[in-house]
């Protein structure tokens, strides 16, 4: 026992000598944390709009100043024909435009009414919808000023409710994501490449010359990185809890416990990794290029599993960080019990034990 | 300073408070093998950096084929051959094409390149491996290869640093018998070792310890100063009272 | 310059020697096009609303009706209590819970307004905020239908109330599909990657194996050396751009509207300041793990923040003016307005001077940084 400690304290020499790794390990989910916390955001404001004003009557600009103090847009240069709205579309300035027609303010009371012109920048399809939904809102808004004698329309008003998150911050489904890519990179990612490295250096064989046993060097190989990554967790969450004001609602207890076993799900992968391969770079591009690009994108938290094809969410069941991230939601932020995990909790604990069982093997088979 | 290959005065590198190589100097004569010895850390490797044009000396003078560290750089490096200890030639080239590499680098004429290059593999015997990726030869070829690259474009000088490490007795002594052919034709060679023995094959050599020149001499002179059989027993007696030995 | 030829020869051949490389070169744009874009989908369908109708009335119906046909929504559930339709978005099953309160009908027409509520599971993130917005619209559209509304708008009122018909057009991408948005973004994404990762990882691998000392010795020059490992590569990141803009193409039938000669002469200039970043990196690590991790991060603050999934406009100001301080941001928006709206090299000038500036900037600071001697 005491060789193994010794064994782990050489290990974590090895981590603790490579500062740079170190810092961005650190560094990466904090600057995450503060992206998505504070400057990413799906919401849609002050994006350019431009106006032509063909009618320059009162109306016309009581419409205009109204969008012009509304923080969803940010009124540009205004245009003084169709070429050049088309040229501050293409400039990259606007991504609306507004026309008003002439005598749009003598129109408004005749039968036909006025008519106004919207245009969308379809690039990017929801930005276009949520804009137009924002001038339709606003123009009622303004009709509903003009006719204030007219019996108010019949209206049904949702209520809205954020729940989980009353105060409306952000973006809080990215930290589990975060939380399972950091583990992903440390755990996985590292783990095979310390692994790898040694096989590289020719220490691996002095290694199994010694007394050890075989698994107690991937063990020994693979507890700084448990270390590590468990520091990060605890980073992330006190970074959540006191700059991002996220509430822990679950049991923390059984936050780490499953954070726990999701780290040696991890480990296990790049100890797997590790022996299917004899260089770093190959081991590196696998675990980095292999795992982190299913990762963000099959997991869920960037985008929704269910409107993806077939193909990809079957992909997504068998990624390990998938059922992570379900069960980091669901204790964190909705702060549910085991009941409501112990599913995904099983899985995980069959994936590690499978994954394990088959690193070692691997390895074992390779001594032969 | 009649045409010696290296001159060297109080040539100092500092690091903060610590004197990697505390004024040295020595001069080295053209078409002689000059072997640079020391332990671990003793600043062979610092002092010879900057004779490379490498690194940039902290104090002192040195003239390395008549060329200033300071101010000549770039034609010192025109003038010299270098080999280190990590060999350094390209894995995934082949030997020709590393050849042609370094050659063209050095401004070979394309004619020369293939004379030369078609020499080297036969005196080499390697001509069934001349269009083999040089990661697929065993060490001692490797290191033979790269020091007749390290020649090839018979430079003035040629800077070998530690190159014999790692490799078996047999093969150390082809290399050596290298060297001799070298010197032979005219190329001074500068050459660090830890190897006591190699130190037998030096026309002279000096012995560095903690950044201090402490003996400069040919090996038999020296081995009758201290009175000793072997070099290694001269070593011992000169580092004894070292304060920086190994790494 | 006799010795550019060789170092470019040996570039060359060790670039095709290497298997990862090439792999990275030809199979990667291929695969990141064809699977990211089907997976990179921010549309808004089959948001799973379940409803807890205490009024069963005519009206609560024909929301109901509406809001199920409306293409967005899947009508997943009919709990009969608000805490069962909580418990359905606890378990994963619902992303909405609409509740219509009893005399639900009753109200409205007697007093005008009824509210009904909606309950966002806001955890879910950008599907369940955006099928709340929908949600809302699909309310406000309904309102209008009400007959009880028509019925009014055709009482003769006191004076003829003003009336405004909008017009919607869609520019650019008439079929709003996502991803005439995302391919784009993706292809710079990809010339990112072959320009910041491999050229450090290619240079920091002969630091660590030692062939950078040999080439020190040598009397081969510092912005021989740079351009030495900028050219090769430069020419390996346009293949990319090309096989990526012919996938495009051939897979999504996207072709740019706007000028291709634009868009390489904005590409060569981008990858020059990608590569300088490269090499830059490749002068901070002495590892290929630390390049690779350094310039992970790199990659990742930069795509986090050019737009490629958000707006930069929603941005807080600091994070505006620091997207604006990474290259990637302004290619994007370039790279999206030539394909899309076939914008002209005058129009987009002002991104073409940042991008000129980053080459510099980037190149400038990895030369002063790589110093053979020292």
């Amino acid at each position: 026992m005491k060789q193994l400690f010794v064994f782990i304290r050489k290990e974590f020499y090895h981590v603790f000598r490579d500062r740079r790794t170190l810092l961005i390990l650190f560094g990466m989910p904090i600057v995450q944390i503060i992206l998505f916390g504070y400057a990413l955001s799906s919401e849609v404001k002050n994006i350019g709009i431009t106006v032509l004003d063909n009618s320059h009557d009162i109306q016309s600009e009581q419409i205009i100043s109204k969008i012009q103090s509304s923080s969803y847009f940010q009124m540009q240069e205004p245009s003084l024909n169709y070429p050049d709205i088309e040229r501050q579309f293409r400039e990259g300035n606007i991504k609306c435009a507004v026309i008003f027609p002439v005598n749009f303010g003598a129109d408004l009371y005749t039968t036909n009414g006025a008519q106004i012109r919207i245009i969308a920048d379809a690039s990017d399809p929801n930005t276009a919808t949520i804009l137009t939904n924002y001038l339709n809102a606003m123009i009622a808004d303004y009709l509903q000023q003009l006719n204030p004698n007219i019996q108010p329309s019949y209206q049904i008003i949702p209520e809205m409710r954020q729940l989980y998150n009353e105060e409306q911050n952000g973006s809080l489904n990215f930290i589990p994501g975060v939380i399972a890519l950091i583990f992903m990179i440390v755990s996985t990612a590292l783990t095979s490449v310390a692994v790898v490295r040694e096989k590289e250096l020719g220490t691996m064989e002095i290694l199994l010359v010694s007394p050890f046993k075989p698994v107690m060097v991937l063990v020994a190989k693979a507890i700084p990185y448990l270390v590590l990554s468990l520091v990060n967790f605890i980073i992330i969450l006190l970074l959540s809890v006191y700059l991002l004001d996220v509430e822990i609602r679950g049991s923390l207890v059984l936050l780490f416990a499953e954070s726990i076993l999701f780290i040696i799900t991890c480990l296990s992968l790049g100890l797997l990794i590790s022996n299917v391969t004899n260089s770093q770079q190959t081991a590196m591009l696998i675990s980095m290029m292999g795992m982190m690009l299913p990762t963000l994108l099959l997991t869920g938290f960037m985008f929704p599993v269910e409107n993806m094809p077939i193909v990809f969410q079957v992909i997504s069941r068998i990624l390990p960080s998938r059922y992570y991230y379900d069960i980091v939601k669901a204790v964190m932020l909705k702060g549910l019990g085991f009941r409501y995990v112990w599913k995904e909790t099983l899985i995980l604990l069959i994936m590690s034990v499978g994954l394990l069982a088959l690193a070692l093997k691997k390895f074992k088979i390779r001594l032969s | 300073m009649e045409n010696k290959a290296i001159i060297c005065r109080d040539l100092t590198k500092q690091f903060g408070d610590f004197k990697a190589v505390d004024s040295i100097s020595f001069d080295v004569d053209q078409g002689e093998i000059f072997g640079f010895l020391g332990a671990n850390g003793a600043g062979k490797t610092t002092a010879m950096r900057i004779l490379c044009g490498l690194s940039y000396p902290t104090s002192g003078t040195a003239l390395v084929a008549g060329f200033n560290v300071y101010k000549q750089q770039e034609q010192i490096k025109k003038n010299i051959g270098y080999m280190s200890q990590k060999f350094s030639l390209y894995d995934n080239l082949t030997i020709l094409e590393n050849i042609e590499f370094y050659g063209g680098v050095y401004g070979v004429s394309r004619k020369d390149i293939k004379t030369r290059s078609t020499e080297l593999v036969s005196t080499l015997g390697l001509e069934n491996e001349a269009k083999k990726l040089v990661g697929s030869l065993p060490l001692g070829w490797k290191q033979k290869l790269a020091f007749s690259v390290a020649v090839f474009h018979r430079p003035k000088i040629v800077f070998l640093d530690e190159p014999t490490g790692g490799v078996d007795p047999i093969t150390r002594r082809q290399f050596w018998d290298m060297i001799y052919q070298a010197a032979a034709d005219g190329i001074t060679v500068f050459v660090t070792t830890h190897y006591m023995d190699e130190a037998e094959y030096c026309n002279r050599i000096s012995v560095m310890v903690d950044g201090r020149v402490e003996a400069m001499d040919t090996p038999s002179n020296l081995k009758k100063k201290f009175n000793t059989h072997s070099m290694d027993d001269v070593f011992y007696e000169l580092a004894r009272g070292a304060k920086r030995s190994g790494d | 310059m006799r010795i550019m030829i060789f170092i470019l020869r040996k570039e060359f051949r060790q670039i095709f020697r290497d298997k990862t490389i090439l792999a990275m070169m030809f199979v990667m744009p291929i695969v990141q096009l064809i699977i990211m874009p089907l997976a990179a989908n921010f549309e808004v369908k089959n948001v799973n609303v379940v409803y807890v109708d205490h009024d069963h009335s005519s009206y609560s119906q024909k929301l109901l009706h509406k809001i199920a046909s409306s293409g967005y929504f899947k009508l997943a559930g009919n709990p009969d209590s608000y805490k069962k339709g909580l418990k359905m978005i606890e378990e994963g099953n619902a992303d909405l819970v609409l509740e219509i309160p009893p005399g639900f009908e009753r109200s409205l027409v007697r007093e005008g307004s009824q509210k009904v509520n909606l309950s966002v599971d806001a955890i879910n993130g950008t599907k369940s905020a955006l099928g709340g917005s929908y949600l809302r619209s699909v309310i406000n559209d309904f309102n209008s239908s009400l007959d009880v509304n028509i019925k009014l708008s055709f009482r003769k009122p006191d004076h003829t109330p003003a009336k405004i018909i909008i017009k919607e057009t869609n520019w650019y991408n008439p079929r709003a599909e996502y991803k005439y948005y995302m391919v784009p973004g993706i292809l710079v994404l990809l010339l990112t990657l072959i320009g910041g990762f491999i050229t450090a990882l290619n240079i920091v691998k002969e630091k660590e194996i030692g062939t950078i000392e040999q080439i020190n010795v040598t009397p081969i020059k510092k912005w021989q050396f740079i351009l030495g490992k900028l050219i090769p590569f430069w020419i390996v990141g346009m293949t990319v751009f090309t096989i990526g803009l012919i996938v495009m193409y051939v897979i999504y039938g996207i072709f740019p509207e706007g000028s291709l000669l634009t868009l390489y002469v904005f590409a060569a200039v981008y990858l020059i300041a990608l590569l300088g970043l490269g090499l830059l990196i490749s002068t901070f690590a002495d590892t290929q793990l630390q390049a690779m991790f350094i310039a992970y991060f790199f990659m990742m603050v930069f795509m986090l923040m050019s737009g490629f999934f958000t707006n930069t406009e929603s941005m807080p100001d600091w994070a505006r003016k620091m997207s604006n301080l990474t290259p990637v941001t302004h290619f994007i928006k370039v790279v999206r307005l030539i394909v899309l709206k076939g914008s002209s090299f005058y129009e987009v000038r002002t991104e073409f001077f940042y991008l000129i500036g980053f080459a510099v900037l980037l190149n400038g600071l990895a030369i002063y940084n790589y110093r053979k001697t020292n």
